[in-house]
């Protein structure tokens, strides 16, 4: 199994953690990543608020930079915003028959050219679907028996584009986190909005919307995240929101790469608990791994 | 003076407008949306605003700027309306209006295309130094002091010069588009 590995902004920024314990696990399970050259921003949520043509040329030119290195036809992004974006341009770019043509005239003069042979994939979406739960299963050597794990998916590997999953009632994380040995909490909070950039420029309503979602958590040993915007607004504020509400919400937060990680037996440097703002460290305590603060 | 404003927001509006034509005010949207709690007009009042043509009421309003995205009402809505689209139509409309009170909206998604123009990628101390520098509000840095302390702590806040340098590298894709958006 091949990708191109788009890791984007934040996987080299405040979560790399995920993009380490991403690496690592693939690595695990046998599937080769190849990091697209010279990759760029793809526009974040800050594009679309800028120009309409931008917030499709920035995702477009990483589409065109992978279609350059060789003739594997998926690209996985484990940041859901990031493959929101690289995933409208690739549909506008395949049904929209004006937009191509004018998505290559931006950056041509890099000698870069789309076609439109990408697929843009989640790693949810290959874990769940290309790897699969079994795979995972014969290949966990410590698992987390007794633990109970809330998945957490967000909205934007859900919604608009149903690629993988049901887009308001989510199960792909499911088997993954069994095949791990531990439990699926329920909870109602899956598909919910973590509120996105709200935390910056509405904090307000960003925390009101992040306090439910801790609040339904309660009973869970942890939170598992799929997208690096919701695993910072999500346990970056988990103090302060304890505070408010005089009662203690505080809860592990763990990217999905990492609980996998930790079921798979790798080692600390290779999932990172210690770099979680949350109490990873709680959560892995009693399995083999113990983060090292 | 004021019509010819109204004029011109009308002519930026059209295009959303159209967008929500076929709105039958069932109310779908508003009840899904995990924002509407906190928007002094939900998404439903302002298809009505816009259908009606009421273009000054919906941007003082400005409760499109509370929408995160979530993408719930397009799935729901059954005239299929691409509904998140309208409301970052809306934002698109604001930012070029540069409206003061929308400011740390604005703002913030503005300082973030300057960082990605200058380097490719966000870098994202320079980005938070640049919108606080914006804004211009002695109080906002401790907003994000918390934070900024936690991430510091696990040193994931990087003080290093940016690795791709500030060669503006990504000054001919910004220009092309630039060019594309305004060619008659
Ligand atoms: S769900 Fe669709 S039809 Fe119903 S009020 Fe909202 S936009 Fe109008
Ligand atoms: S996409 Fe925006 S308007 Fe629609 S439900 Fe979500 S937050 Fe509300």
């Amino acid at each position: 199994m091949k990708y191109l590995y788009y890791p984007g902004c934040s996987l080299e920024g405040t979560s790399r953690e995920y993009d380490i314990s991403t690496r690592s696990v693939l690595k695990a399970l046998d599937v080769e990543l190849t990091e697209i050259p010279d990759w760029t921003c793809c526009g974040a949520s800050a594009a679309a608020s800028v120009s309409a043509l931008l917030s499709l040329a920035l995702p477009a030119r990483n589409i065109a930079a992978a279609e350059a290195v060789s003739d594997v036809n998926d690209i996985l992004a484990p940041c859901s915003a990031c493959y929101l974006n690289l995933k409208r341009a690739e549909e506008e770019a395949r049904h929209g028959a004006e937009m191509l043509p004018r998505l290559n005239a931006v950056f041509e003069s890099e000698g870069l050219k789309m076609t439109g042979r990408m697929r843009v994939r989640h790693l949810l979406d290959v874990l769940s679907q290309d790897i699969g739960a079994d795979r995972i299963r014969r290949n966990v050597s410590h698992p987390l028996s007794g633990k109970r794990v809330a998945p957490y998916y967000g909205c934007q590997c859900l919604r608009p584009y149903r690629v993988f999953d049901n887009p308001e009632k989510p199960v792909s994380m499911n088997a993954l986190i069994e095949a791990t040995g531990a439990q699926v909490f329920p909870w109602h909070m899956g598909a919910a909005c973590c509120g996105a950039s709200h935390m910056n420029t509405h904090a307000a309503v960003g925390t009101s919307l992040v306090t439910a979602i801790l609040k339904a958590a309660r009973g869970a040993d942890a939170i598992v995240t799929v997208c690096p915007m919701c695993h910072m607004n999500l346990e970056a504020y988990q103090d302060k929101i304890s505070q408010n509400c005089h009662d203690n919400l505080r809860i592990p937060v763990v990217y999905l790469s990492q609980l996998l990680g930790m079921a798979l037996g790798l080692s600390e440097t290779d999932i990172r608990l210690d770099m979680n703002l949350s109490e990873a460290a709680v959560f892995s305590a009693g399995s083999s791994i113990v983060a090292v603060r | 003076m004021k019509d010819a404003e109204n004029v011109q927001l009308a002519e930026a509006l059209a295009p959303i407008r159209d967008m929500v034509k076929a709105c039958i005010q069932c109310g779908t949207c508003s009840a899904s949306c995990p924002n509407a709690f906190a928007m002094a007009d939900t998404p439903r009042r302002l298809w009505r605003m816009l259908q009606a043509g009421e273009v000054q009421m919906v941007l003082k309003s400005g409760s499109f700027t509370l929408c995160s995205a979530c993408y719930t009402c397009t799935l729901r809505c059954p005239r299929g309306l691409p509904l998140t689209d309208a409301m970052s139509a809306l934002k698109q409309v604001v930012a070029h209006q540069d409206a003061l009170r929308f400011a740390s909206t604005t703002l913030f998604y503005r300082k973030f295309m300057e960082s990605v123009r200058r380097h490719g990628r966000v870098r994202e101390t320079e980005f938070m130094c640049l919108y606080l520098t914006a804004m211009k509000n002695p109080l906002l840095p401790f907003q994000f002091a918390p934070l900024g302390l936690k991430l510091f702590s696990r040193k994931k806040l990087d003080f290093r010069p940016p690795s791709k340098g500030g060669d503006a590298r990504m000054d001919a894709l910004f220009q092309k588009v630039h060019e594309l958006e305004n060619a008659p």
